[in-house]
C-alpha cells in the first residue's frame, strides 16, 4: 500500500466543523490538509463601529466552549488600551472564573471527546456502559468547574457578569461555602484522573516542537505575563504582531499562524506545562512526580494526561482563591476611555488567545484583531500527521484513519473559534 | 439488530457551538437524556454517525452559505420533527450583523485571498428556508429548555415554554428594577423569558439574548430608555445584537439607525 490517500470528511469529536484530507505517495505523505469548512463568520470585522464595553460579550460567542477566554482577552485588551490593570480581589475573581472554565473544558476534552480515541469507544455514552463509574465521576467533575463559571458569570455558557474594570457584581465570602466543599471533592476526583490518563496507552512520537504560552513571575499563566517559548522568544503581549504573522490557504476558512523569525509553534496545556512547571501547586507537581511524568513532554498525545495535571492546578487554584477572598468593596473600579490601541492575551483551555483593539475617544471600535488558538496550532497539527503517518503506512486503513483523528484531537482543536480569525491589516508586512 | 429507542440527530451549520455543548452541560441529566434517545448523529460528541430518517433532528447555527441552504433542505427530509435551538438558528444570530453591510466588502478587508471564501450575503434563521416544527430561543439556550422541548415531543405533547417578558421572571427572583431604581437601561420589557433573569439578577441590564417576547413593545422602551439620556446611536446598537435580524428588534434598530 504505497499510494494512499486518507479523508475524513467530518472530523467528530471536534468542536466545529472540519475534515482531513492526506495523500500518501511513494509511502511518503505527499499532502496533508486539516481543512476548516465551518463558515465564517466576520466577528472582527462586525466588532467595527461597536462600543468597547460590548467587546466581552461579543467575543464571548465565537465560542460556547470556552467564552470565558474570549472575555478575558477582551478585557485584558480594553484595559490596556485605557491603562490600567486590575490587581487584588478583583484580579484573583478574574483567575477563579478561569478556573472554572480550565476545570469544565478539560474534563468535557478529556472524558468526552479524547478518552475514547484510547479506549476504543465512538462516543462517551458508549463508554459509560462499560465504565460508568469514571464517567458518573468526570460528569460531576465537569459540573462543578461550570458551577464556578455560572456563580462568578451568571450562567456556564455565555457568561454575562464580566466588564472592563472588573465586574457586575462580585460574590459574597458565604457565596463561595458550598463550592468550596464541592472544589474539595474536585480535587480528588481530578487526582484520580491524572491517574487514570497516565494508565492509558500512547504512540510512540515525539517532536522538537516551539512551545509557546504567557509566563508569569509568580503563577501558572491565565491572563497575565510575557509570551515566552523554549526556543528563545520572550516579548510583550504588546509586540505580539511584530513576530507573529497569518497566512491565508485556500482549502481553509482559518488562517494559519506562524512565527516570523521560524515557523510553526504550538500552544495549550503541553506548552504552558513545559514552561511553567515550577509555577504549578505542590500538589499538581506531587501528582506529576507520583506518576513519573517527565519535567518536559514532547509527545502530543500527552496532552490527556497534562489536562488532567491542569485540572488538577485548577481545583488547587481555585480552593487557594476561595480561602483567601475577602469581599471587594466595589465590584469594579473606575476608568477613563480614552483614544488608543489596546493587546491583551490570555490562556484559553487550548492555549494563548490574542485580541487587539483599535478605539476612538468615544470608546467605539474601528478596528479589531482576534486570534484564537486553534489556528495557531493548525499548521503544527498538519506537521505532526506528516511525521506519524508514515511509520504506521501500513497499517489497515481503518486503524490508520482513527489515529490520524486522534493525533487532532490532542490538541482539542476549536474549530468554531478558528474560524473568526481574519487579518485586517494586509499591508502589514512591510 | 432493530433498535426502538427514537433517534435523534444534532446538526450545525454557522454557530459557536453553545447550544449543542448545553446538552453535554447538563451533567446531572446527560446520561438519562441520552439514554432515552439513540444518538444517531452527533459530530460533535460522537463518531459513530448513522444515516437518517430520523425520528429528532435538532439545528443549531445560522443559514450563511449556499451549501448550507442545500443542507437544510436535506435535514428537513431526513427528520420527522425539527427543532431549531439557539438564537443564531432561530434568528440569524450575531453574525447577522452582517445584513447590513456589504458581504464582499466584508470578506476583502477580512481574508486575504477573497476568492477562497463562499458566503451569502445575509446570516438566516433556518426557518425562513425550511419548516421547523419548534424554535427554541436563547443565546446560549437554556439547557432545561431544551431538555424540556427534547422530553415534550418525544411524548408527543406542545412543550411548556413561556413566551412572556422577562420583567415577570425578574420580578419572580425578587429583582429590584435596574431601569426605575438605576436607570440602567435594561431589554427585559421586551424580550423573551427563559434565561432566569440573569443580568438583572447581577445588577445590569437585559441585553436581549432570548430575542423578542410576544408582540413587544420596543418603540415604548425605546422612548423611555432616550429619555433617560441614551443615544440613538446606543439604542440602534441594543437592539442590535444576537437576535438583530428579528423582525421586532431589525425594525427597532433601523428606527434609530439615522
Amino acid at each position: 500500500m504505497k499510494n494512499r490517500t486518507i479523508k475524513v470528511d467530518y472530523l467528530a469529536r471536534v468542536e466545529g466543523e472540519g475534515a482531513l484530507y492526506v495523500k500518501i505517495k511513494n509511502g511518503e505523505v505527499e499532502n496533508v490538509r486539516l481543512k476548516i469548512f465551518e463558515p465564517p463568520r466576520f466577528f472582527e470585522a462586525f466588532l467595527r463601529g461597536r462600543k468597547y464595553s460590548e467587546a466581552p460579550d461579543i467575543t464571548a460567542r465565537i465560542c460556547g466552549i470556552c467564552p470565558i477566554a474570549y472575555q478575558m482577552s477582551a478585557v485584558n485588551a480594553v484595559e490596556n488600551a485605557f491603562g490600567f490593570k486590575l490587581d487584588g480581589q478583583l484580579r484573583e475573581l478574574r483567575r477563579l472564573i478561569y478556573c472554572g472554565e480550565w476545570i469544565e473544558s478539560h474534563t468535557l476534552h478529556l472524558y468526552m471527546l479524547h478518552a475514547p480515541d484510547f479506549l476504543g469507544y465512538p462516543d462517551v455514552v458508549h463508554m459509560a456502559k462499560d465504565h460508568p463509574a469514571v464517567v458518573e465521576k468526570a460528569l460531576k467533575l465537569k459540573r462543578i468547574g461550570n458551577d464556578i463559571v455560572k456563580l462568578i458569570g451568571g450562567r456556564e455558557i455565555h457568561p454575562i457578569n464580566v466588564k472592563i474594570g472588573g465586574f457586575y457584581k462580585v460574590p459574597h465570602k458565604n457565596d463561595l461555602k458550598q463550592l468550596r466543599e464541592d472544589l474539595l471533592w474536585a480535587r480528588d476526583a481530578a487526582l484520580d484522573t491524572v491517574k487514570f490518563t497516565s494508565t492509558l496507552e500512547f504512540p510512540e512520537f515525539e517532536q522538537d516542537y516551539e512551545f509557546i504560552s504567557l509566563c508569569h513571575d509568580d503563577e501558572y499563566p491565565f491572563n497575565d505575563g510575557r509570551i515566552k517559548s523554549n526556543k528563545g522568544l520572550d516579548i510583550s503581549v504588546e509586540e505580539y504582531d511584530f513576530h507573529f504573522i497569518e497566512e491565508h490557504v485556500e482549502y481553509s476558512h482559518a488562517l494559519h499562524s506562524k512565527l516570523r523569525e521560524r515557523d510553526n509553534y504550538f500552544l495549550g496545556p503541553i506548552a504552558r506545562y513545559n514552561l511553567n512547571f515550577d509555577k504549578l501547586s505542590d500538589i499538581a507537581k506531587q501528582a506529576a512526580a507520583d506518576l513519573n511524568l517527565p519535567r518536559y513532554i514532547n509527545n502530543p498525545f500527552k496532552s490527556i494526561i497534562v489536562r488532567g495535571v491542569e485540572t488538577l492546578y485548577a481545583c488547587d487554584e481555585a480552593i487557594r482563591i476561595i480561602d483567601n477572598y475577602v469581599m471587594p468593596d466595589a465590584p469594579s473600579i473606575d476608568y477613563k476611555i480614552r483614544e488608543a490601541t489596546g493587546y491583551g492575551a490570555s490562556e484559553a483551555p487550548r492555549g494563548m488567545l490574542y485580541h487587539r483593539y483599535r478605539i476612538d475617544e468615544d470608546g467605539i471600535i474601528q478596528d479589531a484583531k482576534i486570534v484564537p488558538p486553534t489556528s495557531q496550532n493548525q499548521k503544527t497539527i498538519e506537521k505532526d500527521l506528516k511525521y506519524f503517518i508514515p511509520p504506521r503506512v501500513n497499517l489497515p486503513q481503518d486503524k490508520l484513519v482513527w489515529q490520524c483523528e486522534q493525533a487532532v484531537r490532542n490538541y482539542d482543536p476549536c474549530i468554531s473559534c478558528a474560524t473568526h480569525f481574519l487579518k485586517l491589516h494586509l499591508d502589514k508586512e512591510d | 439488530m432493530k433498535n426502538s429507542k427514537p433517534k435523534l440527530a444534532i446538526f450545525k451549520l454557522s454557530s459557536c457551538d453553545g447550544c449543542q455543548l448545553s446538552i453535554l452541560d447538563a451533567e446531572d441529566e446527560l446520561l438519562a437524556v441520552l439514554g432515552a434517545v439513540e444518538i444517531a448523529y452527533f459530530p460533535e460528541a460522537s463518531s459513530r454517525m448513522l444515516k437518517g430518517p430520523y425520528d429528532i433532528g435538532l439545528i443549531e447555527g445560522s443559514v450563511t452559505t449556499p451549501h448550507d441552504v442545500e443542507l437544510t433542505r436535506q435535514i428537513r427530509k431526513d427528520c420527522k420533527t425539527l427543532i431549531t435551538i439557539g438564537a443564531c438558528a432561530t434568528a440569524g444570530g450575531i453574525q447577522a450583523l452582517r445584513n447590513w453591510k456589504d458581504v464582499k466588502e466584508f470578506t476583502k478587508i477580512v481574508y486575504a485571498s477573497p476568492q477562497y471564501i463562499s458566503t451569502l450575503d445575509r446570516s438566516m434563521p433556518v426557518a425562513s428556508f425550511i419548516h421547523v416544527d419548534f424554535e427554541l430561543r436563547g443565546c446560549p439556550v437554556n439547557k432545561y429548555q431544551l431538555i424540556e422541548v427534547i422530553v415534550a415531543f418525544l411524548n408527543k405533547r406542545k412543550p411548556n415554554i413561556s413566551t412572556h417578558s422577562v420583567c415577570m421572571e425578574c420580578k419572580q427572583r425578587g429583582n429590584v428594577c435596574v431601569m426605575v431604581a438605576h436607570g440602567t437601561p435594561c431589554l427585559g420589557p421586551v424580550t423573551q423569558t427563559g434565561c432566569g433573569a440573569i443580568c438583572p439578577s447581577y445588577n445590569r441590564g437585559c441585553y436581549g439574548c432570548f430575542g423578542p417576547m410576544d408582540s413587544p413593545n420596543t418603540s415604548s422602551l425605546s422612548r423611555n430608555i432616550e429619555a433617560r439620556g441614551e443615544t440613538k446611536y446606543d439604542i440602534m446598537l441594543a437592539f442590535r445584537g444576537f437576535n438583530a435580524y428579528s423582525e421586532p428588534f431589525r425594525k427597532e434598530s433601523e428606527a434609530y439607525e439615522k
